[in-house]
């Protein structure tokens, strides 16, 4: 079976100042239906842009992606022209995005807007529309539904406009959800509340995740694949369990390691990556992590390790320095 | 903790509300009470951590303890000192001795200005040596938070979210504070950052025994770092205790709520997860009784109504807020 998505070689570039620079270089994953896969990665390492490049929202001109397949449901989209992927963004693929007050349109009623992508995408009448976007947002947990239906975004609270989001992004009965981190911006008893409900909508319509986070908390509770990005590409990825449990890459321990934790002796000093992510202009073509950790003879930052996988659906970047078998 | 160690700092019932102006005369119709009633101390060399959800007046807290704000009653003391409503001119010497450190340095640092001017400034304010001993002086502050010694002539956009709260680290040190209040310093960083960044805290707090009001919503971040916790809800402390025996046993409803969302990273580890309904409510027309009662919709919520709820020491060092609905 092949899987819902499968993402084969994507290069995402940008034209700056500075000239082309490769914001995401060169990556492969899929997503299979019903599961949820973490994209994880410190910022600036290429998961927003990854996110954006599949759906096709690169800001335009600067971004474009110049190289890989994106294939949802056998179909490159690539390929399918302009209006087709409007059609599938918002219907077949529902997004959430981090900030609801940036991603909703402050002057439109959220009932508008609900029912706009209801006319939209699935046809219906204005009535029938207005009848589903309560059902919606009653499904999502928000009180009252139709008096808040009538409300602005900026009515309401950082929590419930999240709802508002996950409401309308689930509208079409997505077959991949992608959110974009979909609980940065929210407290911690409204972030558990949020990844519930996506959770819960998630069993209940089938639907694939791709969750898109720095969280590694939020990952190891949510997801059943995780994927790190550093410096743009792929160092590792693996099942939730095995990579927490059994991480491969020097950046993937670091990362692991770093974070201070509850159960961990107060006050002790904790591990650290040194130094930090070059700036995308100065990526070396080989090994990234070698080259923040400024080791590695010439040959590991000229020459691109490859991937090799260790136990199944496990695989790891092959750079000598940071990957030993 | 060392309870015998002197009291740093005392804060007794701090109000600090902020009028809300409405109507056509733009009347005073009411009050943000973002402290409303907080009491506590911290003593010397010692962490108290500060959690609560946005909103919950806890970086508002911070600001009134370093008199960026004139709090509206109670009081606070410092090395003895009755700093409540002392006059800016009469704090400044004081303020040697209490500096603050900001979320997002950002925005906390004139763009402006050379880190080396921004790193002296305190030090100009109070007239602390001519220019060799301030260049030497920076040097010094610089190398110490881990910066190169170029850092001086640069202006902080050249610098990553890291390496600017260093510069911000460093500003605050320069006057050998004892207190640092920090708000939310590592919040906006990337993991491996931020873990550079607490080290960094830690050692500076060993070498030059400072005390810190560590205010954050990253519940394992604060438990790092903190000898103390205080959990803040809508204007008010509702638990403090040892860090170590608030996390293990937490006695009030909203810390085990907050504790039980920390999303553990670890996927084989058991969920409990007490998911709450609702949102804080807004401080400009709190709840009559327990504002977490009220949130959850507790059937034992009337009886709170009227109360005044103050903390009680329910075992040593811990003292929670004594409401019907929340603690057993």
């Amino acid at each position: 079976m092949s899987s819902l998505l499968e993402i084969n070689g994507l290069v995402t570039s940008f034209d700056t100042d500075s000239g082309w620079v490769r914001a995401v270089d060169g990556i492969s994953f899929s997503v299979e239906a019903g599961k949820t896969v973490g994209l994880v990665g410190e910022s600036g390492c290429g998961k927003t842009v990854t996110a954006m490049s599949i759906i096709d929202l690169l800001p335009k001109p600067s971004g474009n992606v110049l190289e890989g397949e994106i294939n949802f449901k056998g179909q490159d989209l690539r390929k399918v022209d302009r209006s087709q992927i409007r059609k599938i963004r918002g219907g077949e693929i529902g997004v959430i995005f981090q900030e609801p007050m940036a991603a909703l349109n402050p002057v439109h009623r959220i009932g508008k807007q609900l029912v706009e992508i209801l006319k939209l995408h699935e046809k219906m009448s204005s009535r029938a529309a207005l009848k589903k976007a309560v059902q919606l947002l009653d499904a999502v947990g928000i009180p009252a539904p139709e008096n808040r239906i009538s409300n602005y975004p900026h009515q309401l609270s950082g929590g419930m406009r999240q709802r508002v989001m996950i409401a309308i992004a689930l509208a079409c009965e997505p077959d991949l959800l992608i959110a974009d981190e979909p609980t940065t911006a929210l407290d911690v008893t409204v972030q558990a509340q949020i990844l519930e409900l996506i959770g819960s909508m998630q069993q209940k319509l089938g639907m694939a995740v791709l969750m898109i986070t720095h969280d590694l908390g939020v990952i190891a509770q949510n997801c059943d694949e995780v994927v790190v990005m550093y410096a743009g590409r792929i160092v590792e990825r693996a099942p939730v369990v095995e990579l927490f449990a059994n991480p491969q890459h020097a950046y993937t321990k670091g990362l692991l390691s770093s974070i201070p934790r509850i159960e961990s002796e107060r006050k002790s000093h904790l591990n650290t990556i040194p130094g930090q992510v070059a700036s995308i202009q100065d990526f070396v073509s080989g090994c990234r992590f070698c080259q923040r950790m400024e080791r590695g003879d010439a040959a590991i930052l000229r020459h691109r390790p490859d991937y090799r996988e260790i136990t199944s659906g496990h695989w790891v970047e092959t750079c000598p320095q940071c990957f030993q078998v | 903790m060392n309870n015998d160690a002197p009291k740093l700092l005392q804060v007794e019932n701090l109000r600090q509300h902020f009028p809300v102006r409405g109507g056509l005369m733009m009347r005073e119709i009411g009050a943000v009470k973002a402290v409303d009633g907080v009491s506590f101390d911290i003593h010397s060399g010692e962490t108290l951590g500060l959690v609560g959800e946005s909103g919950c007046g806890k970086s508002t807290l911070g600001k009134s303890v370093v008199r960026l704000l004139s709090p509206t009653s109670g009081k606070v003391f410092f090395k003895g000192h009755d700093i409540t409503h002392m006059r800016q001119g009469a704090i400044r010497p004081l303020r040697q001795d209490f500096q603050m450190v900001f979320q997002d340095p950002a925005e906390s640092l004139d763009a402006r200005m050379a880190v080396g001017e921004l790193v002296a400034e305190p030090l100009v304010i109070q007239k602390m040596g001519g220019r060799v001993t301030l260049q030497k002086r920076v040097a010094e502050l610089l190398n110490r938070v881990g910066l190169p010694a170029n850092a001086a002539g640069k202006f902080p956009f050249e610098f990553s979210g890291g390496q600017r709260q260093r510069i911000g680290i460093a500003r605050a040190l320069a006057l050998n504070p004892d207190l640092l209040v920090l708000d939310e310093p590592v919040s906006a960083l990337d993991v491996s950052i931020q873990s550079q960044v607490m080290n960094l805290l830690l050692e500076l707090q060993r070498e030059f025994d400072m005390s810190y009001l560590f205010i954050a919503h990253d519940l394992a971040v604060v438990k790092h770092m903190s000898d103390r916790i205080a959990v803040m809800y809508l204007g008010k402390i509702v638990e403090l205790a040892p860090a170590d025996e608030i996390y293990n046993n937490p006695r009030h409803a909203y810390t085990k709520a907050l504790l039980s969302a920390i999303p553990t990273p670890d996927p084989t580890a058991e969920r409990e997860r007490v998911v709450l309904d609702g949102d804080v409510p807004s401080p400009i027309d709190p709840p009559e009784g327990c504002a977490f009662g009220h949130r959850v919709n507790h059937s034992r919520y009337p009886e709170s109504i009227g109360q005044e709820l103050p903390l009680v020491e329910i075992a040593p060092n811990h003292w929670v807020q004594k409401c019907p609905c929340c603690v057993d």
